[in-house]
């Protein structure tokens, strides 16, 4: 793909992530929130975490049909842990995320169905390395004091996104099945917090 | 052999540059490792079920006393080095999985500090080891050339006691 192509698709990513959301959305706290990715690699299971996301989301539980997120996630702040500085430098380069031409993800939501209880089945996009594709997390939602919070996770496939392409695409070394989990805790107030 | 195999990759493999053939290499190198640990268990096991068989103690050799040291530190090595790469990798965070299907409980939580502690005690273990099994060579290699005695020829199967010298002394 070529830069401008590459530009476009960064904005496209933006202007969605504007376009999707209500005034009345709220944003995440980055402190609290996290977002971690799992892999396997020769079948030991690795966890990495993304360090910067931001974020708005709006969730109503009487109109679950309408909920939205965005969340966008600075993929050169992925952290496998102290000591594995080698890791996250090659998780930069261009076989994997690709950074300096692709610096961010972004992951929307757009429509929940309620599955019982405190859980919904989430329907979305992840738009990843100038593809986008849908996606299904499975979120539980729960009310703490003055904050309402979001787990959830959803699986992905890494080579769908052209994520560790070249010597890394054997899937016997890193498995092509990637964990993504998220907690999204949204401070109560600026957004309608249903009780 | 599988020690010297585990000591030459675990040389070889911290100088690769990051690849799909270093992880390859990390987890051969770590399965080897719980290999010689589980040999290292059932070698024991069968010696004290055999309580120290007496053919080991036949040959009564000046030098005795210092086998009877060596081999004591060389079954102990056996199961520290191991132990400590086990323990390293748990505090850098990767489990082991015993060729890639058993996965073997972290000893230690994740923890940088322990992961550097834990490296330098298997660096200097490893080098304790390394000694002791090119001494334990040549100690092997002394009886079976200079001594003419059968303890090489116990612990290589197929190989045959040397001639006694005709003239001896």
């Amino acid at each position: 793909m070529t830069d401008w192509k590459t530009h476009i698709a960064n904005a496209a990513g933006v202007a969605l992530v504007c376009l999707t959301l209500p005034a009345a959305a709220a944003s995440i706290d980055p402190n609290r929130s996290s977002l971690t990715a799992t892999f396997r690699q020769m079948n030991v299971p690795v966890e990495g975490a993304f360090k910067r996301i931001s974020g708005d989301v709006v969730f109503d539980v009487a109109r679950p049909q309408d909920a939205r997120a965005a969340l966008d996630i600075d993929l050169a702040s992925f952290d496998l842990g102290p000591g594995t500085e080698d890791y996250a430098v090659e998780t930069r380069r261009k076989d994997w995320f690709d950074t300096t031409r692709f610096p961010r993800a972004t992951f929307t939501i757009a429509g929940a169905r309620p599955l019982g209880g405190d859980r919904f089945e989430a329907r979305g996009k992840l738009s990843l390395k100038g593809r986008v594709l849908d996606l299904v997390a499975n979120v539980v939602r729960r009310s703490e004091a003055g904050v309402q919070v979001f787990e959830g996770q959803l699986p992905i496939r890494r080579l769908a996104f052209g994520i560790g392409e070249g010597e890394w695409r054997d899937p016997s070394v890193v498995a092509d099945e990637v964990v993504v989990r998220f907690r999204l805790v949204v401070p109560a107030g600026a957004a309608a917090v249903a009780k | 052999m599988l020690v010297a195999g585990a000591w030459f990759v675990g040389h070889w493999m911290t100088d690769l540059s990051f690849s799909p053939l270093k992880l390859k290499v990390y987890s051969w190198h770590k399965w080897t490792g719980v290999l010689v640990f589980a040999l290292l268990i059932v070698r024991v096991g069968v010696r004290i079920a055999a309580r120290l068989s007496p053919r080991i103690a036949a040959p009564i050799h000046s030098d005795n006393r210092i086998a009877w040291g060596t081999h004591l530190l060389l079954y102990g090595l056996l199961a520290l080095v191991p132990l400590s790469g086990w323990l390293f990798s748990s505090a850098a965070g990767f489990t082991t999985v015993w060729f890639g299907l058993w996965p073997i409980p972290d000893l230690v939580p994740k923890d940088a500090q322990l992961k550097d502690l834990f490296r330098a005690v298997h660096d200097t273990l490893t080098s304790v080891l390394a000694a002791l099994v090119v001494l334990h060579l040549f100690a092997a290699l002394k009886h079976h050339f200079i001594d003419r005695d059968r303890v090489l020829v116990r612990m290589v199967p197929g190989l045959k006691p040397r001639k006694p010298p005709d003239h001896p002394g």
